[in-house]
Parts: structure tokens; C-alpha cells; sequence
């Protein structure tokens, strides 16, 4: 019986089986990096407002402190954004006038909530607590990066569950101080894995990297 | 899938175009899913196992293709970029509110008008949940499955947000002009044709209004009408003590109960507080336990707990009353009663024994008489006082519903009633048909019905005006013993819904009253200087302290008895019962998707009533579950599906009112069958001569009772075999502590493959006490508000999809003709081998440090191999997307801290996973730890017998430790090596040895 394929099939095949692993492993590597790339993670892209809010200017120029504004960091899950009253403490005074600031006086004139579009936007099934890190030694630039720096808010960290369970499963990486949580000009010491283990057995924390712990 | 699409349609004509508009996705989400090209393109591309192809017979090709399409998309559904989010903070932020953190208030929730205290949990301005409120008389903490569901009740999409003038939308100021005008009339000849027809009214403030009415219309009428009335129960009093009174059960005191047709651990204003009550009296480790005679025509809780049950038609429940009364020497003429006589003999040695604790309590269907043979024997025995206490009647104004509708009735048709405002109550759909309130109706010149929702009164009214729910309005309303509580709204009214004191308020001529303005200006004259403190104390408390009505001595006539000694009549032939529907009650909770699909207690039906006959008479008759009969009495007759359930009285067939809804809303309509057809006025409970003709039709009903059985065959055997379910006597248990272990045998702890798990911090656990248990259905709606839990459809329950986290199986115990019943909550058992975490190929369900089963949905691919691999079958999978994902004011509902499950998922019990984590965050920044009883699991916290313990098995010290200690405390299947999380404690018997076999 004579052969059905010609010799030359042997190349194809072996071609089209190497080509197909190559094939999927580009595919593959070509997801991840996408995946992880600012386009979806929004890292570094500031994030438009119908107000330009500067944490820059309000937190590096005049130093207003975290919890000025996000008054429920240490009570409730949610930091809280202000209520456009917390605005106009002072700007009922400074830049009364503002072009800028129209939409501000115009919530508190007429009523009407300010809305900001969301910068750090959690899946709907992560349950994450500001008030328990915030207990737990994690400072707020830890996550939120160098807010002091950003005119426009962006996200500093992907927020993939790789980067929470990074400091799950390593507190002694990242836990500082309690008196410099909401210190945006704390440094990692040089032996901050030394001192970090003496916080984490100061403070007793315990390392949850069970899935009921954000996920319910 | 055609069958599936026809189920969209039965909408009717008449339906409103308005609803259609909104979305017909609310239960079913199926229908809509067949239907939408959008949907299918969303299915195809995210999710491989197309399970709702598996109901459609041609579709296998279908599949294949879908099959095809979502392998090649298989990952790419979760790519897809998070849709931007807003946060929109206050403009002045209220002090009280930390965005994030509930608060509670306190506020009640009347039931056939009689208050039952709660406490609500509210998310940013939307109260998510009921609890019930600690300091309530009526709830000591716990709830029922009524006010459980009740928030579904507040966001039903389908109540009514328009006023409507003969069907058209109108205003609340046309309303009130042609009010005026009417009133006017009225005004000049006294308000002879003003009449106002109410539910029960225990409401001060209302009753004040309704006063005021009347002394300015000194012609006008109040009526009023409940179908599930107590109207027995005042007459009953009226018989023997010459005026009504109330009889308050002290439960906790009695040591022998005698139940004459009482089923007062499911129903009446006090059921919550009596299961509490009766439960402590069961539990008295060292004391005396609490034994129980029911006698009684269809099954009930009350029955299913009883020591000594005993099925008996409804009209022979009076001559054992009789007989009881009469064997403690009360003169009254009783005959012996066949088949009874040995129930009666142990029941009355024991009452004689317990003379001042003992207590006898009729049910609300028995007729005056058995009442007054009731109270007649609570004094003979010197109870009264103890174990009984009366008080001034709850209602403002005690009137014979009854009597009092039909006199309404009589003037409609006369012609002598011009103006009727109907407050409430939907009485077209549910007055005794030989009124034919419809009819008579139509002879009013002017009808105005104030409800929640457009149903079959509204209808037949001029104006309808939607009503308020009382989350969104205040009022106020008094507990089974007198006690007052301020209704606290929680939100503003979602649909433009008026209260009742708002529209009361318009025909005093004071149309700018609000409910709160009348509440409030009420109560600021009845407590006096003080009162701005005590009006906030009371409703932040929920109570307003000394407000129960004091016990009263009336001074029983029992001469009076001996005047109704010769009324009795045994009439011959089959009778029916009507009964109160187990879940949607008297009709008013027909459109409320939870409560429809709540299996009921004892059949396990949902979506669906039915005619229970018993054993005995579906043999004689050659009747089958799912016959469709015709029940007729003279000329009436309805038709409706058979259920066969043993323990049935032989000649008693019971019906359920409250299904069979012409209009109502999308949920209620074209459930079930309307039994009030049949029902006449002077036999509101029972009608004996009944005829059953079999037509030959069948109907399908969706009946969970077979569905997640734990192994195959029959239940109850299987649960003797297995030992699923342990009882044994309390005098056996005395002699030999150890007789409950005996009965299973358990494994040693090395015996397993696996490295046995450390839990060094907390161990989480929970015990279920089956003497406790009554299977009232309070937690299973509880849990399903708590975690989201969605409502599947008929049609899915048909297939065993139905979604409930706890589901409590029922097992009959004994002869077919007479069993007893044993219910035992299931819920996933935590366990410590489980089987389910090791055969997860993506390890979705995993051990926490903790001990907890998790169930994480991000990471569930549906598999259902840990369903397949679970010996208890607790787990739940999401075949369809049964969350509305749509309806706005669903999403204002639901629970914050519990994901909204997908389709695709399993889902399971957590332990409320999200109330561990809440309270170990607040008790680790208050650097202290978590304390015993910090925890409370949704199930433990509305349970109102205190069945369920949850804590941490780890601390000695806690309550569920010390319960696991326990000689009665058990695990199922621990032949199996699981070593459940969850145990039960065996149920303790209390029987009269002298009636060993009864």
C-alpha cells in the first residue's frame, strides 16, 4: 500500500505541534500582560473628576491630615468621602469665588451630592475594612502609594489578590507603627523586616490568608 | 424550554400595562432569560454548562453548539474591565450615620393588628433586615417567618405607587376634593351613610381617631374584619365571664398543657413568646418537663411537638372538651367519646395532678363553647393566676368581626351606606362568600380602599390609594399583653404610600396630617410633662414602658355552661377545615416571592395550597397527591389538588386560604386555589357534609419533601436506620444518660487520611436542639434574607432547584394513620473531614484556621463535585441566574456584606461568615476578644424557641462547648468520619406511662 502523506508532512506536523505550544504560550503570556497592565489595573492613570481635587495640594501643601476627610478609616470598612460640608468649612472662606470649585458651592446650594468617580474599585465579592489595617499597622500610603504626590488620585497598586496576599502572608514587610499610619512621609526603615516582626508580635497580628476572610 | 416561556404569559387582560413595562424579571428569572437575545449572547460566552438546557428535550444540539462557544470563550468572561463606580457622599453629612456601619431601630410590625417588636438593620438610610427586639414582650429577640419576610414586603416591586380613580391615575388633591364634597353630605345628616371598615385595631392613636370620627359623624359606623379572626375567642369569654376578655398562657409555667385544636407555637399574636416559653418548660434539665396533650383535626406545630396527639375531626374536638370538663367535675353532659377515651383518661389524671400548673388552651377555630370549657376548667384547677392571667380585650374596640362585617353588608345592600373608606384588608376577595361583599359593594356611592398593593377590593373601589408599609410609616400598636410600641418608619415611603392615620386624618378635615404629627400629638397628651423624654426613650426602646393591660379577675358563670350543655350536634359525613395558608397566612403575603416558596412545615409544599385529606380517606376514596377534586357543599364548590398527609383526622379535609389570587401582583396571581369560595359565615372554620367528587384532572404540585433526601428510600426509614434523628423518653435518658450515643457509633479521631486540621484561635460551632425545634420556618427565611438567598419559581422547585441555605427536614415517625413528627434543621455541617473541600478541582471550597467550611464563589468554576460528594446535601448551585439583577428596589434590599451569587455557583451555608468577620474586626479595635453570645448566626437569632447555639467550640466556657458536652448532643453520619461542626441534641420525650402506647 502506498504512503497517503509525502514525506514533507513530517515538517508540517512537527511545524504545526511546536507552532501550537508556541501559539499558546504567546496567547497565554499575552492575557497575563495585558491583565496586568495599567489599561486594566489603572495604575498610574489619573482619574478625571467633575471636581480637580489635589490631594497634592491639600495633603503635601498644606498638611491637612487623612482623617480630616476620610473620617471613618478607623470605625468602618469604608474610609468615607466627605460630605461637600467638610468642603466648605473652607471654602466658604478661601477660594470663595473659584471657578473651579463651582460644582462644590453648587451641591451645598443646592442640595445635591457631589459625585467622584471611584480610583480604588474593589470586585463586588472582596470585602476589605479599612478600620482592620488601619488598627493592624498599614499605614495608608502603603496601599494608596504617595498620595501627597498626586495631583489627580490614581491608583499606586494593581489590586489583584497576588498584591493582598503578598502582605498577608508577609505583615513584617509592610506593618509600621501606630503613631505613623496616617504619616505620609514614613520610609520603610533599613531593617524594617527586623522591626517588623517586633510589630507583628507587638500588635498580634495574625496572618488570615483563608478565603472567608475577604470573600463572603 | 416552550413549557418555560408559556409561563411568562398567564398575565390575564386585566393585567396593569404599567407592571409589564417595569420588567416581568422579578421571581423568574428563567422566563426572561428564554426570552432575551442579550441574555443568551451573556450565557454563551461566560458559562459552559448550560443547565437550563437540560429542561428542554430537543435541545441537545443546542447544547453542544453552546458547549462548543464556551469552551473557546472559557477565561475571556472574566477579562472584561470593571464598569466605573460612583461614591456619592452626603451634602451634610447626619451625625449619627458612619458610611459603612448599620444602625438598628427599633420599631414593630403588626400581625392581624397586634404589634410584634423588631429591631431593623439599615445600611445607609435601607433596612436591610428584621431581628426581633429584646425588650418586646412578644419577641424577646426573636422573630417569625412573617416579620422575616417582611422586607421583601417593603420592596416589592409590584405595590401600588400611583392613586387611581376608577383604574385611571389621579391625585391625592383631586382625592381629597371629592372627599370633601362627600363629606359634606354626610356632615349634613350626621354621617348616616359613612361607614369605615378596618382590620383589627390595637393602635391608641388610631383608636383615638376613629373615636373622633365618630363623635363628628355621630351616624357613621366602624366595622371591622380579620378573615383569620379571634371573634371564638371574645365570645368564648363573653359565654362564661359575661364580658370579652383576653387570656394570657404562661407557657413557662405549666407543667401539663391540654390543647383542645390550639396550635399556639404557630399562630396568634403570642406564638413567638409561647414557642419561647414552651421550649424553657421542655428544657428544665433538673426540674420537671413540661408533657403536652393536643388534640386536634389537621396536623400542626403545636401537634408535631405534642407527647400525646390525638386526630379527631374538628366538631368532636367539643365532646372531648366536654368530657374533660366533665370527668374534673364539671357539670356539663358529656358522652364518651370513641377513640378518645384513653387520651382523655391520662389527660385528665395528669391535670388532676397539676392542679395550679398545669393549663388547658382552645384553638381560635374551636367555637365559643370549647373556650368556655376551657376557662371553666383552668379555674377548676386553680390555674388562673398562674399559669393563666386574663386582660381587657387587645382590640380598641372588641366587636364580633364576624357580626360586625355582616351588618356592614346588610346596610351596602339596603342602599343605606354613601361613603365607605376601607383602611387595610381586601375584604372583596376574603369576606365569607354568603355575604358576596362584591355584589353589596357596588351599591356605595362612594368607595375609597387604602392597601399596598391593587388587588381584587381595589378593584371594586372608586379610589384606591396606596398604602404604607410600616417600615415607611409611624404608628403605634400593642403586643398580646397590652404592651405599646411606637412604629419607627425606617425609610420614606418607596411608593408615595399613605398610612392610615394620614387618610383618617383627611376625612377629620385635617388633610396635612401626617402619621407622625398624629402618633406623636397623641402620645404627648397621654404622657403628660415629661413626655418629650419619654416619647424618645420609647421609641428608641421600642416599648413604651407600663403599658401592659394589669390581669384582670373575672368571675366565671358556670351556670352559663350548663345552658349550652344540649347544643351539640355530631353531624355526619366529611368536613372541611379552613386554615390559615402556613406561609402567605390569610392572602395578605400572597405576593411575597420568599414566603410562597417557603416549603410549608408539614406538607413541604410551595407555590402552591391544596386539599389535605388523610391516608385513611385517599384509600377510600382512591385518591392520589396531585387529584384534582371537586369540593362542594350545596351549591358551592371549588376544585383543588389532593395532598395525602398522615396524621390528618379520618373525615377532615383542610384547606389553606389565602392562595388563588384574581389580583394581587405578579407573584400571587394564578397560585394555588381560592378556598373562600366554600367558606360561609356562620362556618368560618369548619363546614361538616362536604362532598368530594373526583374530576379526573391532575396538577402538579412542587413539593420539596423528596428533594435532597439524605441517601435514597423512604425518609423515615432511612432516619431509623441511620439514626439521623434521636429521641428517646426522658425517663429512659434518666436511667441511662448514654442511650443517645449508644445508638450511633462514632469514629476515632486518627481514623482519617488526611493531617488532622489545628485550629489555635477560635473553633466555630453550632448545636441544634431538636426538642427545641418546632420547624416554624423563622430561620430559613431568616437566612435567606440575611445572605441573599434568591427565589427560583414553581417551575424550578419542580426540579429540585431551589436555593434555601437551611432546609428542615420533617420525618414522620410511627403509623401512616397516626405518625408524630420530628423536624431536624439541615444545613451545611461544617465538617472536619469534608468530603466536599478534597474533591474541588479548583479549591473553591476550602478549611478555614477557624474550622469553617468556606464557600468561595469568585473562585467556583460549578463543577457540583462537591455537591455530588456531599453525604448531607446542603449545597446549593445556581443551574440559572436567579438573582434579579434588575429591579432597582430588589437591590436596595439586599444584604451589603454577602456576595450577590451568579449563575454557575455553588452556594451553601457560611455561618454567616460575615458576622464572624464584622465582630472579630470591632472586638479586635476594642483590643479585647470576642466574647460568647458576640456572634449570633442569622438562623440563631430569629429562631423563637432558642434551638439554635452558635460559638466557639474552643472556649470551654462558651454556650455551644457546654451544649456539645452534652450527653444528648450527636452528629449525623458520623459513620461516615466527617465529624460534623454542626451536632443536634436528641429529642427528649415526655410520655404518660400510663398511656404506653398512645
Amino acid at each position: 500500500m502506498s504512503q497517503i502523506f509525502h514525506r514533507s508532512m513530517n515538517t508540517y506536523s512537527r511545524l504545526s505541534i511546536f507552532g501550537g505550544v508556541f501559539l499558546l504560550g504567546a496567547t497565554l503570556w499575552l492575557a497575563d500582560t495585558v491583565y496586568r497592565s495599567s489599561y486594566f489595573t489603572g495604575v498610574g492613570v489619573p482619574r478625571q473628576q467633575s471636581v480637580p481635587f489635589s490631594h497634592k495640594h491639600h495633603v503635601d501643601g498644606l498638611g491637612i491630615d487623612c482623617r480630616y476627610c476620610h473620617a471613618s478609616v478607623e470605625e468602618s470598612h469604608f474610609a468615607g468621602i466627605p460630605p461637600t460640608e467638610t468642603c466648605m468649612t473652607c471654602h466658604s472662606q478661601i477660594w470663595a469665588d473659584s471657578p473651579m470649585l463651582e460644582p462644590v458651592r453648587a451641591s451645598y446650594r443646592d442640595n445635591r451630592p457631589l459625585q467622584w468617580n471611584r480610583v480604588h474599585d474593589l470586585p463586588d465579592y472582596a470585602y476589605f475594612n479599612h478600620s482592620a489595617h488601619v488598627k493592624n499597622g498599614i499605614g495608608c500610603t502603603t496601599c494608596h502609594g504617595m498620595v501627597d504626590q498626586m495631583p489627580l488620585m490614581w491608583n499606586a497598586n494593581p489590586m489583584h489578590m497576588e498584591w493582598c496576599l503578598n502582605c498577608h502572608r508577609n505583615p513584617e514587610k509592610y506593618v509600621r507603627p501606630r503613631d505613623q499610619i496616617f504619616n505620609v512621609d514614613w520610609r520603610p526603615p533599613p531593617d524594617q523586616i527586623e522591626q517588623g516582626r517586633r510589630l507583628v508580635e507587638e500588635y498580634q497580628i495574625e496572618t488570615f490568608v483563608y478565603c472567608s476572610t475577604c470573600h463572603h | 424550554m416552550s413549557s418555560l416561556r408559556d409561563a411568562r404569559k398567564p398575565k390575564g387582560p386585566d393585567a396593569p400595562p404599567a407592571k409589564d413595562l417595569r420588567g416581568a424579571r422579578y421571581w423568574r428569572s428563567l422566563e426572561e432569560w428564554a426570552d432575551t437575545p442579550e441574555f443568551r449572547r451573556f450565557v454563551e460566552r461566560e458559562f459552559p454548562e448550560n443547565a437550563s438546557q437540560w429542561a428542554d428535550p430537543v435541545g441537545r444540539r443546542r447544547f453542544l453548539k453552546l458547549m462548543g462557544a464556551s469552551l473557546a470563550m472559557a477565561g475571556v468572561g472574566a477579562c472584561t474591565v470593571q464598569p466605573p463606580e460612583r461614591i456619592i457622599p452626603y451634602v451634610k453629612q447626619p451625625e449619627e450615620i458612619v458610611p459603612g456601619k448599620p444602625l438598628y431601630y427599633a420599631t414593630a410590625m403588626p400581625q392581624w393588628g397586634i404589634g410584634q417588636g423588631l429591631l431593623v438593620e439599615s445600611h445607609m438610610g435601607r433596612p436591610t433586615k428584621i431581628e426581633g427586639n429584646p425588650d418586646h414582650p412578644a419577641s424577646l429577640g426573636a422573630s417569625n417567618h412573617f416579620s422575616q419576610a417582611s422586607i421583601l414586603g417593603l420592596y416589592d416591586p409590584d405595590r401600588s405607587d400611583v392613586i387611581r380613580r376608577a383604574g385611571r391615575i389621579d391625585t391625592w388633591d383631586n382625592f381629597l376634593a371629592e372627599l370633601a364634597s362627600a363629606l359634606e353630605v354626610e356632615a349634613g345628616r350626621g354621617g348616616r351613610g359613612l361607614r369605615l371598615l378596618t382590620g383589627t385595631i390595637t393602635s391608641p392613636s388610631l383608636a383615638a381617631q376613629i373615636e373622633e370620627l365618630l363623635t363628628l359623624y355621630p351616624g357613621s359606623k366602624h366595622h371591622q374584619w380579620e378573615p383569620l379572626n379571634r371573634d371564638n375567642v371574645l365570645e368564648g369569654a363573653k359565654l362564661v365571664f359575661g364580658r370579652p376578655v383576653e387570656t394570657r398562657y404562661r407557657f413557662d409555667r405549666a407543667k401539663v398543657i391540654v390543647s383542645l385544636d390550639s396550635d399556639f407555637l404557630a399562630w396568634g399574636p403570642a406564638s413567638v413568646r409561647h414557642a419561647r416559653d414552651f421550649a424553657g418548660a421542655r428544657r428544665s434539665e433538673d426540674g420537671e418537663m413540661s408533657r403536652l396533650y393536643v388534640v386536634e383535626p389537621t396536623p400542626s406545630l403545636t401537634g408535631g411537638v405534642a407527647d400525646h396527639r390525638l386526630a379527631l375531626e374538628s366538631h368532636r374536638v367539643e365532646a372531648v372538651a366536654r368530657r374533660l370538663a366533665a370527668n374534673l367535675g364539671i357539670e356539663g353532659g358529656a358522652a364518651s367519646v370513641e377513640s378518645a377515651e384513653q387520651w382523655i383518661a391520662g389527660a385528665v389524671a395528669d391535670l388532676q395532678r397539676h392542679r395550679g400548673d398545669s393549663l388547658v388552651v382552645a384553638g381560635d377555630g374551636q367555637p365559643p363553647i370549647v373556650h368556655a370549657l376551657a376557662h371553666a376548667i383552668n379555674h377548676r384547677l386553680g390555674n388562673v393566676g398562674s399559669t393563666v392571667e386574663y386582660t381587657r380585650p387587645l382590640g380598641a374596640r372588641p366587636v364580633n368581626q364576624t357580626e360586625s362585617l355582616g351588618s356592614l353588608v346588610d346596610d351596602m345592600r339596603s342602599g343605606g351606606v354613601d361613603l365607605l373608606v376601607i383602611l387595610d384588608g381586601n375584604p372583596v376577595y376574603d369576606a365569607p362568600v354568603d355575604f358576596d361583599f362584591a355584589a353589596a359593594l357596588q351599591s356605595v356611592k362612594l368607595r375609597i380602599h387604602l392597601s399596598q398593593s391593587e388587588d381584587e377590593t381595589s378593584q371594586g373601589c372608586h379610589w384606591h390609594i396606596p398604602g404604607a408599609h410600616f417600615l415607611e410609616s409611624w404608628g403605634d400598636v400593642r403586643a398580646f399583653d397590652g404592651t405599646v410600641s411606637i412604629i419607627q418608619p425606617l425609610i420614606r415611603p418607596l411608593y408615595g404610600g399613605r398610612s392610615s392615620h394620614e387618610l383618617l386624618g383627611a376625612l377629620l378635615g385635617r388633610p396635612g396630617l401626617t402619621a407622625e404629627q398624629a402618633v406623636r400629638d397623641h402620645w404627648a397628651a397621654q404622657m403628660g410633662p415629661d413626655s418629650e423624654k419619654q416619647w424618645r426613650k420609647s421609641v428608641h426602646d421600642g416599648v413604651v414602658a407600663g403599658t401592659a393591660f394589669p390581669p384582670l379577675t373575672p368571675q366565671l358563670d358556670e351556670a352559663a355552661l350548663r345552658a349550652e350543655a344540649g347544643s351539640t350536634t355530631s353531624p355526619s359525613g366529611m368536613e372541611v377545615l379552613f386554615r390559615g395558608d402556613p406561609c402567605v397566612a390569610d392572602g395578605r403575603y400572597a405576593n411575597n416571592g420568599w414566603l410562597q416558596e417557603l416549603p410549608k412545615p408539614l406538607t413541604k409544599l410551595t407555590w402552591d395550597n391544596a386539599a389535605l385529606i388523610s391516608p385513611a380517606m385517599a384509600r377510600e376514596l382512591s385518591l392520589e397527591n396531585g387529584d384534582v377534586v371537586r369540593l362542594s357543599h350545596g351549591e358551592r364548590g371549588v376544585e383543588a389538588p389532593i395532598w395525602v398527609l398522615p396524621g390528618q383526622a379520618a373525615r377532615s379535609v383542610t384547606v389553606h386560604l389565602g392562595s388563588g389570587h384574581r389580583r394581587a401582583g405578579r407573584v400571587a396571581e394564578g397560585v394555588g386555589f381560592d378556598a373562600y369560595p366554600l367558606r360561609e359565615s356562620d362556618k368560618l372554620w369548619n363546614a361538616a357534609g362536604i362532598q368530594i367528587e373526583k374530576t379526573g384532572q391532575r396538577r402538579f404540585l412542587a413539593c420539596t419533601q423528596n428533594h435532597h433526601l439524605i441517601e435514597t428510600g423512604l425518609a423515615s426509614q432511612q432516619a431509623h436506620d441511620r439514626h439521623l434523628v434521636r429521641e428517646t423518653e426522658i425517663e429512659e435518658y434518666r436511667s441511662n444518660p448514654e442511650v443517645i450515643h449508644e445508638m450511633g457509633h462514632e469514629f476515632p479521631e486518627e481514623m482519617t487520611l488526611y493531617p488532622p486540621h489545628e485550629y489555635p484561635g477560635h473553633a466555630w460551632g453550632m448545636v441544634i436542639d431538636l426538642g427545641a425545634c418546632t420547624g416554624c420556618n423563622a430561620c430559613v427565611v431568616a437566612c435567606q434574607s440575611e445572605n441573599n438567598i434568591p427565589v427560583v419559581g414553581k417551575q424550578m422547585v419542580e426540579m429540585g432547584r431551589e436555593m434555601h441555605w437551611i432546609r428542615i427536614d420533617r420525618y414522620f415517625e410511627g403509623d401512616l394513620d397516626d405518625p408524630r413528627y420530628v423536624h431536624q434543621p439541615m444545613i451545611c455541617q461544617h465538617c472536619e473531614n469534608a468530603p466536599c473541600e478534597v474533591v474541588c478541582p479548583v479549591a473553591a471550597t476550602s478549611h478555614s484556621a477557624e474550622g469553617l467550611n468556606e464557600m468561595t464563589y469568585n473562585r467556583c468554576v460549578g463543577t457540583r463535585y462537591c455537591s455530588n460528594n456531599c453525604p448531607y446535601k446542603v449545597r446549593r448551585f445556581n443551574f440559572l441566574l436567579y438573582q434579579d439583577w434588575d429591579t432597582p428596589s430588589l437591590k436596595l434590599m439586599r444584604n451589603p456584606d454577602v456576595t450577590v451569587r451568579s449563575r454557575g455557583v455553588m452556594e451553601k451555608c457560611t455561618f454567616c461568615v460575615q458576622r464572624i468577620n464584622a465582630a472579630r474586626i470591632v472586638a479586635r479595635n476594642e483590643d479585647r476578644k470576642i466574647e460568647d453570645g458576640e456572634i449570633v448566626t442569622a438562623c440563631e437569632a430569629a429562631c423563637p424557641s432558642q434551638a439554635i447555639t452558635f460559638g466557639d467550640i474552643n472556649d470551654s466556657a462558651s454556650r455551644v462547648a457546654r451544649l456539645k458536652a452534652d450527653k444528648l448532643n450527636y452528629g449525623i453520619l458520623n459513620e461516615l468520619n466527617t465529624r460534623p461542626r454542626t451536632t443536634y441534641l436528641a429529642r427528649l420525650k415526655n410520655s404518660n406511662p400510663e398511656l404506653a402506647d398512645g
